[in-house]
């Protein structure tokens, strides 16, 4: 399985996901924002970071940058694209996604383990998944999801929400919510769940001795589903 | 030309810095605020002299870049 790591100035999680890829048997490449084209790829990642110093709107500059446009018609064609933390609010300022990241309701940058419950396994990122809940890393100042009612409706409709914050025990309740995202949401996908965004970052749960596994998890249940 | 464009939060979006701002300021004796928003502004010189073409510019960039319009409004203020 081929994968692209796109890295913008200011990312700084394109390598942890690069040795994560690789980890778990993906061929990886890392992918300079200015080139204009993709490799061959079964999967693209948006990684981490601060990208353009998370000027005007956090992702909003690298939006716009040129590898995004091989990204976004990729997408379009239903590649598999995953954005992380920063690559989440990318995702959002292309419309990949529905919705917005805004700052996080406490304005506190948060930097810690959380639980994630997945919302639905109808999808190629969680199908035949062990684990329903799994504890992943999160470190942002912007992760609280946002859309507008008719937006949430549409995402409900299609059954569009990844993972709620919830915790150890899988519970969904306000007092699990790190960022005050509307409904404990932690990821979304788009229509057609080929496209994931997601603020925890699976690529810092991959090494028992620093972290944990569930990063393992993930990662290897991923390439499987994709195989 | 000078355009000048002010973009605002819409008014369901929470603006957590603007509600610090708020109580800052009402810690330091303005108690009569309801409530403070917080917004950005932008001038951007262009090389357009026409004011109609230029605004109609500024408005695509405002749609496209500037402002996000899930959570933003803009408004164009001042062309000169």
């Amino acid at each position: 399985m081929k994968s692209s790591v796109i890295t913008f100035p200011g990312s700084n999680c394109d390598r942890d996901m690069d040795v994560a890829l690789r980890k778990f048997g993906f061929k990886n490449k890392m992918v300079w924002h200015n080139d204009g084209e993709l490799p061959k790829s079964d999967l693209v990642v948006l990684p981490g970071g601060f990208s353009y110093g998370d000027y005007l709107r956090c992702g909003s500059m690298a939006s716009k940058s040129k590898i995004m446009k091989s990204v976004i018609n990729f997408a379009n064609s239903g590649g598999m694209v995953m954005g992380i933390c920063n690559g989440f609010q990318i995702l959002v300022e292309t419309g990949l996604v529905p919705g917005v990241l805004l700052r996080n309701k406490y304005l506190e940058f948060i930097c810690k383990n959380v639980f994630v419950k997945i919302n639905s396994k109808k999808n190629t990122y969680f199908k035949n998944i062990n684990n329903e809940i799994l504890e992943f890393h999160i470190a942002h100042n912007e992760g609280n999801y946002f859309c507008t009612k008719d937006q949430f409706n549409e995402i409900e409709d299609n059954n569009q929400i990844a993972a709620y914050y919830c915790n150890k025990d899988g519970k969904v309740e306000e007092q699990f919510n790190p960022n005050g995202s509307i409904k404990n949401i932690a990821g979304i996908f788009n229509k057609e769940k080929n496209i994931l965004g997601m603020m925890p970052h699976p690529e810092r749960m991959i090494d028992p001795s620093l972290s944990g596994e569930d990063g393992s998890v993930f990662f290897k249940n991923l390439i499987n589903n994709l195989k | 030309m000078k355009i000048s464009v002010i973009i605002t939060l819409k008014k369901d979006v929470l603006d957590p810095q603007g509600k610090i701002i708020q109580q800052t300021l009402d810690g330091m004796g303005f108690n009569d605020i309801d409530e403070v928003r917080q917004g950005k502004y932008f001038e951007i010189y262009t090389k357009d002299k026409d004011p109609i073409k230029a605004k109609d510019k500024v408005e695509e960039m405002c749609k496209k870049l500037l402002a996000n319009l899930v959570i933003e409004n803009y408004k164009i203020i001042d062309a000169q």
